[in-house]
């Protein structure tokens, strides 16, 4: 088993988490968001990938006839892009919105809600 | 049809209906949508219901969606479970709904022209996310739902997108809680590595017939998993986007975030574990125990101490939530089906107790433009009959018998053993005596008026409403509109670097002030505020609810009942008062009413107890802040689980 995408997908976490806690731009941060999302593409997909295997698909052969990854895990990615796309488009609205309201998208400079 | 078939009902009707009112809500009258919304959430919950008389444990209906049942002990099939836990909260989630809608029938009056079915389609859609949550018996599907709910939450928190704290609140809200997310779907992933299976019953049977038990693998899968669970729920230090996201959303979804959604966070803790983990080759008992119990103590105490310090009335209540999350948390690291049977009645009494106080805000807000316990006090002299609903959900939180709530109480100490009854009885008085503190200065004028003048003249918190609306349509620049609402922004002279939201300068929601509070609005107040007394009072519903703890807490019973092949439960032993229980809920209904009656001493003027300054400063609002939280917070997790 190649420990590779395993770490490449904790690394990818832990990096989008550094960005988002350091951001100084909420479009950055989103971006960051988006980053954290992406280990978990790398990582579902590492899990159903066969060595040697083609994609899931038969339509030109028998069931059987040769190694193919795991197609559940490219449908939970698929899934996940699409959750990923919802909640991207509701935060940029909700920065564009913060953008309009407070003049700025600095979190920094976001100090309402205290305490 | 059979009762199978019915399931998957419960999430697609408030889904079509909340399809149909947006694809209609163009033509319809605002009336016509909000009674539609009603029907449709109503009628969900009456199916829940129907379901729930004949469930016993966890021998519900399975509905194998589509047919697609495992073959030979593995399939990719989805199930649905309804057990009594997963239908009885439908239940109550329909019926919170349900009240929600009720509440706002007065609501945002001028709502987005053209569209009068939005509010109520977003309340749908929460509902079909949140019932999909508590049904499902896959863990993929349980991320879906999860982050279905979690996305209609952001929205319908920044619902006013006009005012510039609902949008920030909203955003804090989905960042944290996306974050959360994603870990449980890494952790998702591990566990589909190790077994192959997505369901909680069939990657708990896989683990249990893996030799040796588990180990490190299987004990990250559950930690990533139990992380977005627990943002979900609020622990500490997960629970920073909950006080923002609550100080900021409309009443009635204040109502359904801190009635039901945060409680999910609790049971799907429950359930994963129960379900998955609780076998030989999941997570050892006393590991588990140990991180509820840990993060329960923690966030009760934070949140009872938070509460006390806030005068944003919303915000008050949303740290009561947090407090009694941690309670919860605290009563399940007992891992007994007793904990769960107290949890259980604690929970759906405390979700009709803490709706129905949002509720009565919800009114002064609409009175009074503001939510703001100085600015407010003595004001609400002539609110008399929501001042008395206030106090007695006060006294409801505090645990007076025979509210849910107490006899609640009362079953989680007796399962958690002496240590956790002090916790108990503590932070129980602290959350109701800072309701009751609240009730005494606004609706009685209790104790000294606020010291100098009120941060903003009234005017400016009855005036905005025009000008937002003119920013909105106007389409002015960003700027400009920043400057105008230079009044909600700016601090007040007086707190000057001290961490604090005030809860002066709100906007309504009502399109003018209201001269009385609206019959609607009463009206779902009162019901919620008696479905929480009708939890302690009423012995029928008792068995229904042991049935539904001992189902969740039964880990062989639930893979046997999702494999097709339904044991038959023990006779479970319903929950009755006991002296002892009675006995400690007086005391924390008496400790709550000292604390109240010494506070107004305590917190007159603008003094601040200093030590609780850090904790505040803590709070900051700042997404960074709040994300570094989270993850050292899953770190804590790591170092609690070994």
């Amino acid at each position: 088993m190649n420990l590779l995408p395993f770490l490449c997908a904790g690394w990818l976490f832990l990096v989008g988490c550094y960005a988002l806690a350091t951001s100084r731009n909420l479009i950055h941060a989103v971006g960051a968001l988006a980053v954290c999302q992406s280990s978990t593409y790398v990582l579902l997909l590492a899990v159903g990938y066969r060595s040697g295997g083609t994609a899931p698909v038969f339509s030109d052969v028998p069931p059987g006839a040769r190694p193919v990854v795991d197609p559940v895990v490219q449908a939970l990615t698929l899934t996940d892009v699409v959750v990923g796309a919802t909640v991207t488009a509701l935060l940029l609205a909700l920065v564009v919105q913060i953008a309009k309201r407070h003049g700025t998208v600095d979190p920094d400079e976001l100090r309402e809600l205290r305490g | 049809m059979t009762a199978e078939r019915i399931l998957p009902l419960l999430v697609a009707v408030p889904l079509l209906g909340a399809a149909l009112l947006v694809g209609a809500g163009r033509w319809l009258p605002r009336y016509t949508a909000d009674v539609f919304g009603l029907f449709v959430s109503g009628g969900t919950g009456a199916l829940a219901v129907a379901q729930l008389v004949g469930v016993r444990g966890a021998t519900g209906p399975v509905e194998w969606v589509a047919g697609w049942r495992p073959e030979g002990g593995s399939g990719v099939g989805i199930v649905l479970v309804g057990d009594g836990a997963g239908l009885g909260l439908a239940a109550l989630i329909s019926a919170l709904v349900t009240a929600a809608l009720v509440y706002s029938r007065r609501f945002f009056d001028e709502p987005p022209p053209g569209q009068a079915g939005a509010f109520p389609a977003l309340l749908l859609l929460f509902q079909a996310g949140m019932c999909g949550f508590v049904l499902t018996g896959d863990l993929f599907n349980a991320f879906v739902f999860f982050e279905l709910m979690g996305v209609i939450a952001y929205a319908l928190t920044g619902y006013r997108v006009e005012e510039a704290r609902a949008v920030q609140g909203a955003l804090t809200f989905g960042f944290v809680n996306s974050l959360g997310g994603y870990a449980t779907l890494l952790g998702i992933g591990l566990l589909y590595a190790r077994t192959g299976e997505l369901g909680f019953a069939q990657i708990g049977a896989a683990l249990d017939a893996a030799a040796g038990g588990g180990d490190a693998l299987v004990t990250t899968g559950f930690a990533l998993v139990a992380t977005g669970l627990l943002v979900k729920a609020a622990a500490v230090p997960f629970h920073f986007w909950l006080p923002d996201a609550h100080s900021v959303a409309p009443t009635p979804v204040c109502m359904l975030l801190s009635g039901v959604m945060v409680e999910l966070g609790v049971y799907g803790i429950a359930r994963l574990y129960w379900a998955t983990f609780a076998g030989p080759g999941g997570v050892p008992a006393a590991d588990a125990h140990r991180v509820l119990l840990v993060q329960g103590v923690l966030t009760a105490v934070l949140g009872a101490v938070m509460c006390w310090q806030q005068r944003h009335l919303k915000r008050l209540l949303a740290f009561s939530t947090i407090a009694h999350t941690g309670l919860f948390l605290t009563a399940l690291s007992a891992l007994t089906p007793e904990a769960a049977t107290g949890v259980g009645v604690y929970l759906v009494a405390h979700a009709g107790v803490k709706a129905a106080l949002f509720g009565c805000v919800g009114v002064l807000l609409d009175r009074f433009g503001s939510v703001d316990e100085r600015e407010l006090h003595g004001r609400g002299r002539e609110l008399r009959f929501v001042g008395v609903l206030f106090a007695v959900g006060g006294l409801a939180l505090a645990g007076l018998p025979p509210f849910g709530t107490a006899l609640g109480k009362a079953l989680c100490e007796e399962a958690a053993g002496p240590g956790a009854t002090v916790l108990f009885v503590a932070v129980s008085a602290v959350t109701g005596a800072a309701v009751l503190r609240t009730a005494a200065g606004v609706f009685l004028g209790a104790g000294e008026p606020p010291a100098g003048p009120p941060h903003f003249p009234r005017a400016a918190a009855r005036g905005p409403r025009t000008e937002h609306r003119s920013a909105a349509t106007g389409g002015r620049g960003a700027g400009e509109s920043g400057t105008s609402d230079e009044h909600d922004t700016a601090p007040g002279p007086e707190q000057e670097g001290e961490p604090e939201t005030t809860g002066s300068g709100e906007e309504p929601e009502t399109a003018g002030p209201v001269t009385r509070a609206p019959d609607s609005m009463l009206v779902a107040t009162t019901a919620l505020l008696a479905g929480g007394l009708a939890v302690g009072c009423v012995p029928a519903l008792w068995p229904h609810l042991a049935h539904a703890a001992d189902g969740l807490s039964d880990h062989s019973a639930y893979i046997a009942a999702v494999f097709g092949s339904p044991e038959t439960p023990p006779a479970s032993t319903a929950p009755n008062w006991k002296v002892s229980g009675v006995l400690l809920d007086l005391l924390a209904t008496l400790l709550a009413l000292v604390l109240a009656r010494t506070a107004p001493r305590i917190t007159a003027g603008t003094r601040r107890a200093a030590w609780a300054r850090p904790l505040r400063r803590l709070h900051s609002g700042h997404v960074g802040d709040y994300v570094a939280c989270t993850v050292a917070g899953m770190a804590l997790l790591g170092l609690l689980l070994r």
